[in-house]
């Protein structure tokens, strides 16, 4: 489904973010990817997202080639994407209902449905109760399950987490957590990357560990090795 | 679809510009000034020109002829005057006896010049001709034309006494200079005037969307397109412009109507405030549209620099 083929990014100052990686993702799988800040997982992401341009190699998504899109086709490649992040990203003008109307929106949904859905992938998060708050009036942990359900909310085929408990208390890291596992059952494919040992221990899923720009281990069921 | 999004896009200004109340009350107030610039330079025009009108309408010059011109010999001048394309029609003919009229209304406390005049027995004044020109600078080619060979009678004898152009003719030129130089600087003063402005609001528009910067890259992962993202920022920035005409416009009202009492004496001939009421359709339309014109432009330009993502 997604498959990185000899990639590296190699900035004009001539700094390598990354080396030479190759990597498949299958369809409905749980992918973490963990290893120290500036590893290159940040990087490896934003060229998932189409953000960055590879230096040399290729990125497919199903069997398109990402950096070949032209720019109103990566809009809609971006809404079969959902991203969450760990800064949350939410719009901060808007109210929790009209952050995740948003992303409807702009996939060019219609009003009924719009209308329909947003309460109820606020209840799939547990946020029935502050539909109408606005971010600056929710917790840490309330933030990223809106971003979370804004993330899910298009049925996107797969999910981005870029550290996503990186700002949270260990009940809501374990909360997301959760929220990302059950996405991963429900069948879309959850990309994840962190620093928290435990969450990767408790998961027990595959596990891509990166160094200096390469990936160094590929784990079927993996733990938290650096 | 698409009018759904148009409708989504104008909501979506309106909120942007009522949930960021103060950002946007800042905005409408620097784009006031701006505004309040365009405003003042159209009234400022319209005292400039008013008052050149009055100055070059007081420059004229006047043909005196001899006692002895015959009158047929006058008015064919006239007519020959008045066909002249630098020449403003009417021109005015005094007769001899109208001529004395005036003289005598004017001293008509004077005894000693009435009986001076007695005295004389025949009229002593020569009819004369009151010439306007269109423009101060013609003024030379018409006293040309008087002193060449038109201005003889039909049997060849001049009959011009004199023509006071050439007393005045400094003063006449000086003017017809500084009317021009008024002119130009007004203009170019105006215009600097409102490049300033305009870049001023420019400036604070790209600030406020600077501060979304972060909401635009947010807005592009969600897969949003360049026209759904840009689009409330344009309305709000043409939402900034409306308003802000509205209250120059209010703000104009008092200001016109106690300038133009005041100032009624000052610039002659020329009321502020009955300018601006009986002008007020055409500067409603320059303030408004250029208000929207400008905070929708500069919207639209500060949102494209974000949208690189």
């Amino acid at each position: 489904m997604i498959y990185f083929d000899k990639v590296s990014k190699v900035y004009p100052d001539s700094s390598v973010a990354l080396d030479n990686v190759s990597f498949t993702i299958e369809p409905k799988e749980f992918v973490s990817i963990v290893g120290h800040s500036g590893a290159g997982k940040t990087t490896l992401l934003k060229m998932f997202l189409a953000e960055e341009r590879p230096s040399e190699g290729k990125v497919y998504f199903e069997s398109t080639d990402i950096h070949t899109l032209r720019k109103n086709e990566i809009n809609d490649f971006r809404r079969k994407i959902g991203t969450v992040f760990q800064d949350f990203r939410l719009l901060p003008n808007k109210n929790v209902y009209e952050n995740i109307a948003f992303a409807m929106e702009a996939a060019g949904r219609t009003d009924d449905e719009i209308e329909a859905d947003v309460p109820h992938v606020l209840d799939l998060v547990d946020l029935g109760k502050k539909i109408w708050n606005f971010p600056g009036e929710l917790s840490g942990g309330e933030k990223q399950r809106v971003a979370i359900a804004r993330a899910i909310v298009n049925q996107p085929d797969v999910i981005i987490a870029d550290e996503p408990t990186g700002n949270l208390d260990p009940l809501n890291t374990y909360d997301i957590v959760q929220i990302l596992k059950k996405i991963n059952d429900l069948g879309t494919t959850v990309i994840l990357t962190t620093h928290n040992k435990g969450v990767i221990d408790s998961l027990g899923r595959r596990v891509l560990t990166m160094e200096n720009g390469k990936v160094v281990r590929d784990d079927k069921q993996g733990k938290y090795v650096i | 679809m698409f009018w759904v999004n148009t409708k989504r896009i104008i909501r979506s200004g309106f909120f942007s510009f009522w949930r960021n109340g103060f950002v946007s009350l800042s905005s409408v107030l620097v784009m006031t000034v701006t505004l309040f610039v365009i405003g003042s330079t159209i009234f400022s025009g319209a005292i400039l020109k008013s008052t050149l009108d009055q100055i070059k309408d007081k420059v004229d010059i006047n043909v005196y002829f001899i006692t002895s011109a015959n009158e047929d010999d006058i008015l064919a001048l006239k007519k020959n005057l008045e066909q002249l394309p630098e020449v403003q029609p009417p021109v005015t003919y005094v007769s001899r006896d109208d001529a004395l009229a005036a003289f005598k209304k004017r001293h008509e406390n004077d005894e000693f010049t009435l009986q001076a005049l007695d005295e004389l027995g025949d009229n002593p004044l020569g009819a004369t001709l009151n010439v306007k020109a269109k423009d101060p600078s013609q003024y030379e080619s018409i006293a040309n034309y008087l002193q060449g060979k038109n201005a003889l009678s039909a049997d060849g004898t001049n009959i011009i006494d004199k023509i006071n152009y050439y007393q005045n003719k400094d003063a006449i030129d000086r003017l017809t200079q500084i009317i021009g130089s008024v002119n130009k600087l007004g203009f170019a003063l105006n215009i600097l005037l409102i490049v300033i402005s305009v870049l001023i609001t420019f400036n604070t528009i790209r600030l406020v969307i600077y501060m979304s910067r972060d909401e635009i890259s947010v807005m592009r992962l969600v897969g949003a397109s360049m026209g759904y993202i840009r689009g409330p920022f344009f309305v709000a920035g043409a939402l900034y412009g409306f308003i802000s005409a509205l209250v120059t416009l209010i703000l104009f009202y008092p200001i016109t109507l106690w300038l133009g009492s005041a100032t009624e004496n000052f610039f002659v001939g020329i009321n502020l405030f009955h300018y601006y009421t009986s002008n007020f359709g055409q500067i409603f339309l320059v303030i408004v549209g250029s208000g929207v014109v400008i905070g929708a432009f500069s919207s639209w330009l500060a949102v494209r620099k974000y949208l690189k993502v």
